[in-house]
Formats: structure tokens, C-alpha cells, sequence
């Protein structure tokens, strides 16, 4: 039995990136969880190491407390935006391109995926224009449309936060769907459409079922993009989550708190503990969604 | 071979030209945030300078604003940094202080020119201390459109019932808005709005030295008469103020929609390139019957000494410059806006700026309330006064409330106020 060579070449290949990843990604998290067991007298000098100390603060601290409890609750109803309004639309706007009815589907697919490739400070301007009290209430009084301060009321800044989040990302999810939907064998279509279904049986029993794996990696992508957003909310609300902290992420206030903020000075070690709820929190989402769902996806896709 | 020769004589010639010169010249480098004034020091401030002092060599040497403070420290951890550095106001320039890397100032000539206020954002807290030589002060005012008051034939109010009259007038025209401010961005509505007519209400120092004592309060007298005042502001503000941001504000007033801005005088330059209108400036209204009046004459930047600096003896020649009434006026009108702490006599030639500054010889100056030491804790003073005045603004809380929530968030960590 002749002994292989010792494959040199996949451990070249695979180098600059895994050089590229630890140096860039996986040292810095280390890193920044490592200060987030560290806390920094009030009197100065050397970090102290305190253990969980900063997020027993985090989540007891009448200061601290209310902050984080409403930045993960702002945080999950971004979530649930994008889950209740994002996917569901991306799904339904991949159906109708799959179709074969529809005239001009290259320039919808273009159109509607053309904002996720412009760049985020951009799309906060353009909206941020549009529903301006100044140049947006001049526009809509064209069409007869009195239009509120959205971005400046308690109660809608959030959801239009979100919509626009919405909007400028739909084109993602839309794309894997419809790569999914595509890929579907016309055979399975053709036999249960000679079976008698009809095109929305053919949907839900047919088409959803088999891309099935592919809505699970779009709801977690959305769950990871979504717990770490900041930079939309950064640009058209500012890093205080205006108006009255109504749309304050896990993102701004670990800017805030990290970086420091106009007056407040920067506090280090808090930051990165803000930083660590975040990741724990994607991580567990991540975890669960490995180890229950696409488990079962993959035991059912070996099964057909 | 020879090339390289010829390269190596080269740098030689250049190393000992370099050398020759540095005997008899010193190179200061002034490390600065205000990259928009570069040309201004190049241009007009340091030949002034430099045709006195011809043994002295200034650069400026500006970084980006938002990475300053970092850059700066760094570059004076690793030894690297100019040899003079411009200050921000009190604790980010009161943290190098204690750190050693800023030089004491006291036996500077000069200082002598600079009152209490001024030095106070550069002083260490039992005042024993001056490091930086205080530069400028931004004066909060009201500008308004004069086409438009001479329109509806008012005048320039000086008191708080004036004031309305006029605002009612505005309103009852329902062509402009009659107060151009939006409560998007906060801090207008803390800054232009709360900090701008507040002193008239706390009684300017005496309010402010109260609440750092404990004997003042935000939410009772003077404060809380001052977000009291601010929430009237409501009804006058333009259509959808809620998502109005400072730039939107800035072009309302420049597009003369809108009759009266609350400002910072730093906005006089902004107008100046963009109005094409005449505009004018009067200043806070006192509420009725009272005689004294109070402006808020906000000790904005300053500069010090690198402590480890080689070239002290010239670092100090310059800022004794700084301190003299010959560079108060070069600054004071090559930045209109940006006015001199000195005490010496300054002719300012911008009528709006002269405008501004002469408020000085009429009313009690002080420095925004949430700057001296009360912005030290969690919850940091300054951004609960932000959102605090933009809710009351927003009608989501009232002047009580809001008063009340600050002075808890100042109660929380504050001894002199427990």
C-alpha cells in the first residue's frame, strides 16, 4: 500500500483565507469577548479583570437595564419586519418571476435587486429626502398627500426604519428563491399539474416544500444581517436611535457605548459587552437553526 | 553604481541643508480638528505670526474632526505629536491635562488676557490649573430674515411677551414659518434651542455653578422655567418639524421660508455664502421685567503646549501670541462666528458676527450648562438634555417630565446633587 503524499496543495489553497479570516475575524472576536471580562477602574490605569461583571451590569443596572432591554426589543421587531414583510414579499416577487407569463422579467429581477447593491449611507439619504418635511412634503402635496413626519414620530419611526430596510433588501432573499424555484425539475410541475392540481396547489405542495432548505438559510441570513444592523439607522436617525430612543438597535447603542458619543466618553470594556450579548444572541440563533431545522431538512431531503 | 552614488550625495546635501536650517529655525506643528480652517491659518493667521518671529516656523496640521481624539492620543502615547495641540473643551483636554501630556500654562504672559468663563473649560476642577489658552467662543442668538420682518412691519423683539407677539404675527401671516428649527437631529433642539434661551431663566453662571454645587435643580426655577419656555416653541415650528434635521433647517431659513432661525453663530458664515437676503440678529428675549440678561458665550477651543515638546521655549512664544488682541482680531474675523475669549477689545467687521459679539457688553456671559463635570456620568447630562428637549418639542413629554427625568439621570451619579 503505497503512502500519499501529504496534500500540500489544498493547505496553499486554503491559506489565504484562513490566514485572511483569523487574522481579521476570529482574533478580533476573540479579542473583544476577552475585554468584555475586563473593566477599567473609575480612578484609570491597567484593565481589571471582573468575569461576567460587565454584563451582570448590562442586565441589572437600573442605567444599563432599560438601555439593552430596549435595544433588543427594538432590535427583534426590526426582526419581525423583515421576516412578517421582507420574505414573504421576496417569495412572492420570485414566483411571479419564475413564471413564465410574465413579460420583461430580466429588467423586474434587475430593478428590484438594483438597491442592495447601492450602498446604505446612499439608500438613508435618498429616503430620509423623500420623506423630508422639506423636500418630500413638496412632492407628495403634488399628489394631493398631507405627509406626516414618519421618521420623526415615536410610534412610526421604527416600522418606516424598517420598510426601508425592507425594501432595499428585498432583492436578496428574491434572488435565492428564485434560483431555488428554477431549479425545480419541470417533471415534478408537469405531474401534478396532470394530476389536477392547480397552480396554487402546485405552489404550496409542490414548489415550497422542495425549497424548503432554502427558506431556512434566507430566515437565518435575515436573523444575522438583522441583530447586527446599525448603519441604516446610524444615517437617517442618528446614533441616539431618534426620536426618543424609539429606534435605538443592539447596534447604536454598542456605537454609542464603544465609541463614545458627543459628550459621553467611550467605555471600552461596556461597549464590548454590548458587543457580546450581540454575538451570544446570533450565535444561539445560528445554533438552533444547525442543529433542529436544517437537521431535519437534510434527514428529509436523504429520505426522497 | 554612479547613480546610486549621486543619490546617496543627494540625500547627504539635503540632510545637512536640513540640519543647517533647524539651527536657526524652530518648526512648530499645531495639531488641530478644524480641517475646514486650513487655508485660514495658512493664509491670514500664521504669516502674521511669522513675519514677527522669523526664527519660528509654524505648520498646521489639521486631522478629520471625528478621528482627532483618537488620533491625538495615540500620537501622544507613541511621543509623536505636534508640538502644540488645539484643545476640544473641559474633559478630553482635562484627561491629557492629568495624564502629563499637556504643559501647565499658568506663568504664560497673556493669560492674564482671558477672564474666569473663558479659562473655564480648560482649568483643572479645583481651578489651580490653566492648560490651554483659550481661542473662540460660539454665541447662541436668534437670526432672522429682514425681508420678512420688514414685510409684516415688526421689530426686533427683546422680550419674552415681544417675542410671541412677533412669532403670533408670523403665524397669523401664514406665509413662513415663523421659528425654522426641527427636533429630527436633538441636539438643535438642547443647543439652539434649551441652552439658547436658558440662561435668561437659570440667571446664566449663578444657575449653572448651582447645579454643579447642588443648589440648583433641573427640574425646579430657573431650569425648569427654561423647558417651560422651550415647549411654547411648538406651535411655531414648521409643518413636520418632527423629521426636520439641521441641514433642513438651514435651507428653510436660506430659501426664505422661514422668518427666525435659532442659532449658533456659527451659522453666520453658512448664511452668508447661501441667503441671499439680508438678515439680522437679536438675542435672547428676558422674560418680562427682568432687566439683567444673560447670553450663552460657549467656550468652544482653546490651545496648549505639548507637554514633551523640544521646542517649548517657541511653543510658548506662540501662545502668548495666541493670547495677545492682535491675533483675538486676525481670528475673530477670518472665522466670523467664531468669537475671542480675550478680554482685550475686538472690531469685528461682519455686521451679524459685530452683532453677536456685542451682546457681550450687554448681558452676563456663561458656557452651556451640561459641559463642566456634569457630563461625566451614566446617564451622560448633555444627550439626556437632547432627548429630553426634543421630546417636550415632539409634545411626548411635558417641561415637567423631561425636567424631572434629567435631574434623576443627574441625581443617579452626581454627589453634590444626592
Amino acid at each position: 500500500m503505497s503512502k500519499k503524499a501529504f496534500p500540500w496543495h489544498i493547505v496553499v489553497f486554503l491559506a489565504p483565507a484562513v490566514i485572511i479570516y483569523t487574522l481579521f475575524m476570529i482574533y478580533p472576536l476573540l479579542d473583544s469577548l476577552r475585554l468584555s471580562l475586563y473593566t477599567v477602574p473609575e480612578q484609570g490605569g491597567a484593565e481589571v479583570f471582573i468575569g461576567l461583571g460587565n454584563y451582570q451590569r448590562l442586565f441589572t443596572d437600573p442605567f444599563w437595564q432599560p438601555q439593552i432591554t430596549r435595544a433588543l426589543a427594538n432590535t427583534f421587531e426590526f426582526f419581525v419586519f423583515h421576516m412578517l414583510v421582507q420574505n414573504p414579499l421576496a417569495l412572492l416577487l420570485a414566483t411571479l418571476l419564475a413564471s413564465r407569463f410574465v413579460a420583461g422579467r430580466a429588467i423586474y429581477r434587475t430593478l428590484i435587486f438594483t438597491p442592495s447593491v447601492l450602498s446604505v449611507v446612499l439608500i438613508g439619504f435618498i429616503w430620509q429626502l423623500i420623506l423630508s418635511p422639506v423636500f418630500g412634503r413638496a412632492l407628495f402635496a403634488q399628489i394631493g398627500i398631507r405627509l406626516p413626519p414618519l421618521l420623526g414620530q415615536v410610534e412610526t419611526a421604527l416600522p418606516v426604519v424598517s420598510l426601508i430596510s425592507v425594501w432595499q433588501w428585498v432583492g436578496v432573499p428574491m434572488m435565492l428563491f428564485l434560483a431555488a424555484l428554477i431549479s425545480i425539475p419541470d417533471e415534478l410541475i408537469e405531474a401534478a399539474r396532470v394530476d389536477g392540481a392547480t397552480a396554487l396547489d402546485v405552489f404550496w405542495r409542490v414548489k415550497l416544500p422542495l425549497i424548503m432548505p432554502t427558506v431556512g438559510i434566507v430566515a437565518v441570513l435575515t436573523f444575522v444581517g438583522n441583530f447586527n444592523a446599525f448603519d441604516l439607522v446610524y444615517t437617517t436617525q442618528g446614533a441616539l436611535g431618534a426620536p426618543d430612543y424609539s429606534t435605538d438597535l443592539l447596534g447604536t447603542l454598542f456605537y454609542r457605548t464603544f465609541f463614545g458619543f458627543q459628550l459621553q466618553l467611550p467605555n471600552q470594556t461596556m461597549g464590548t459587552a454590548v458587543a457580546g450579548v450581540m454575538f451570544l444572541i446570533i450565535l444561539a440563533g445560528v445554533l438552533i437553526y444547525l442543529f433542529t431545522i436544517q437537521r431535519r431538512l437534510v434527514a428529509n431531503t436523504v429520505e426522497m | 553604481m554612479k547613480k546610486s552614488t549621486l543619490l546617496i550625495l543627494c540625500l547627504a546635501l539635503t540632510l545637512l541643508v536640513g540640519v543647517a536650517s533647524a539651527q536657526d529655525t524652530v518648526t512648530l506643528t499645531i495639531e488641530s480638528w478644524r480641517n475646514d480652517d486650513l487655508t485660514i491659518w495658512e493664509d491670514t493667521i500664521l504669516p502674521v505670526f511669522e513675519a514677527q518671529y522669523p526664527n519660528i516656523d509654524v505648520v498646521f496640521s489639521p486631522t478629520a474632526p471625528a478621528e482627532y481624539n483618537a488620533a491625538l492620543n495615540s500620537k501622544l502615547e507613541g511621543g509623536t505629536a505636534g508640538d502644540l495641540i488645539t484643545c476640544r473643551p473641559f474633559d478630553a483636554s482635562l484627561a491629557l491635562y492629568q495624564s502629563g501630556y499637556l504643559a501647565s500654562l499658568n506663568d504664560l504672559s497673556g493669560m492674564e488676557n482671558f477672564s474666569d468663563v473663558a479659562r473655564s473649560a480648560w482649568i483643572t476642577d479645583d481651578g489651580a490649573d490653566v492648560f490651554c489658552v483659550p481661542m473662540a467662543s460660539v454665541i447662541h442668538g436668534f437670526i432672522y430674515n429682514m425681508d420678512i420682518f420688514a414685510e409684516l412691519g415688526l421689530e426686533e423683539p427683546a422680550t419674552v411677551s415681544e417675542f410671541y407677539a412677533v412669532l403670533e404675527a408670523i403665524k397669523a401671516d401664514g406665509n413662513y414659518t415663523p421659528l425654522v428649527m426641527g427636533t429630527a437631529d436633538q441636539w438643535e433642539s438642547a443647543t439652539m434651542g434649551f441652552q439658547n434661551i436658558g440662561p435668561n431663566y437659570w440667571m446664566g453662571e449663578t444657575g449653572r455653578l448651582g447645579l454643579i454645587d447642588g443648589s440648583a435643580k433641573y427640574n425646579e426655577g430657573g431650569f425648569l422655567a427654561a423647558f417651560e419656555a422651550l415647549g411654547e416653541w411648538a406651535p411655531y415650528l414648521g409643518d413636520g418639524y418632527q423629521a426636520q434635521t439641521y441641514p433642513d433647517s438651514q435651507n428653510i431659513f436660506a430659501l426664505g421660508l422661514g422668518a427666525i432661525y435659532p442659532s449658533g453663530s456659527w451659522d453666520i458664515s453658512v448664511f452668508n455664502s447661501t441667503a441671499e437676503f439680508e438678515f439680522g440678529a437679536f438675542k435672547p428675549p428676558v422674560p418680562d421685567g427682568q432687566d439683567e440678561c444673560y447670553i450663552s458665550d460657549h467656550t468652544d477651543i482653546a490651545i496648549g503646549m505639548n507637554a514633551a515638546t523640544p521646542n517649548a521655549e517657541a511653543a510658548q512664544t506662540f501662545l502668548s501670541w495666541v493670547a495677545s488682541a492682535e491675533f483675538a482680531t486676525l481670528y475673530s474675523n477670518a472665522l466670523p462666528g467664531f468669537f475671542s475669549l480675550s478680554s482685550e477689545p475686538v472690531v469685528v467687521e461682519d455686521p451679524v458676527a459685530a452683532e453677536f459679539v456685542g451682546w457681550r457688553n450687554e448681558c452676563a456671559s456663561t458656557i452651556r450648562s451640561s459641559y463642566q463635570i456634569l457630563s461625566r456620568g451614566e446617564p451622560n447630562n448633555e444627550t439626556q438634555l437632547w432627548e429630553v428637549s426634543a421630546s417636550i418639542l415632539n409634545g411626548t413629554v411635558t417641561a415637567q417630565e423631561g425636567a424631572d427625568t434629567v435631574q434623576a439621570g443627574l441625581e443617579a451619579w452626581f454627589e453634590p446633587q444626592q
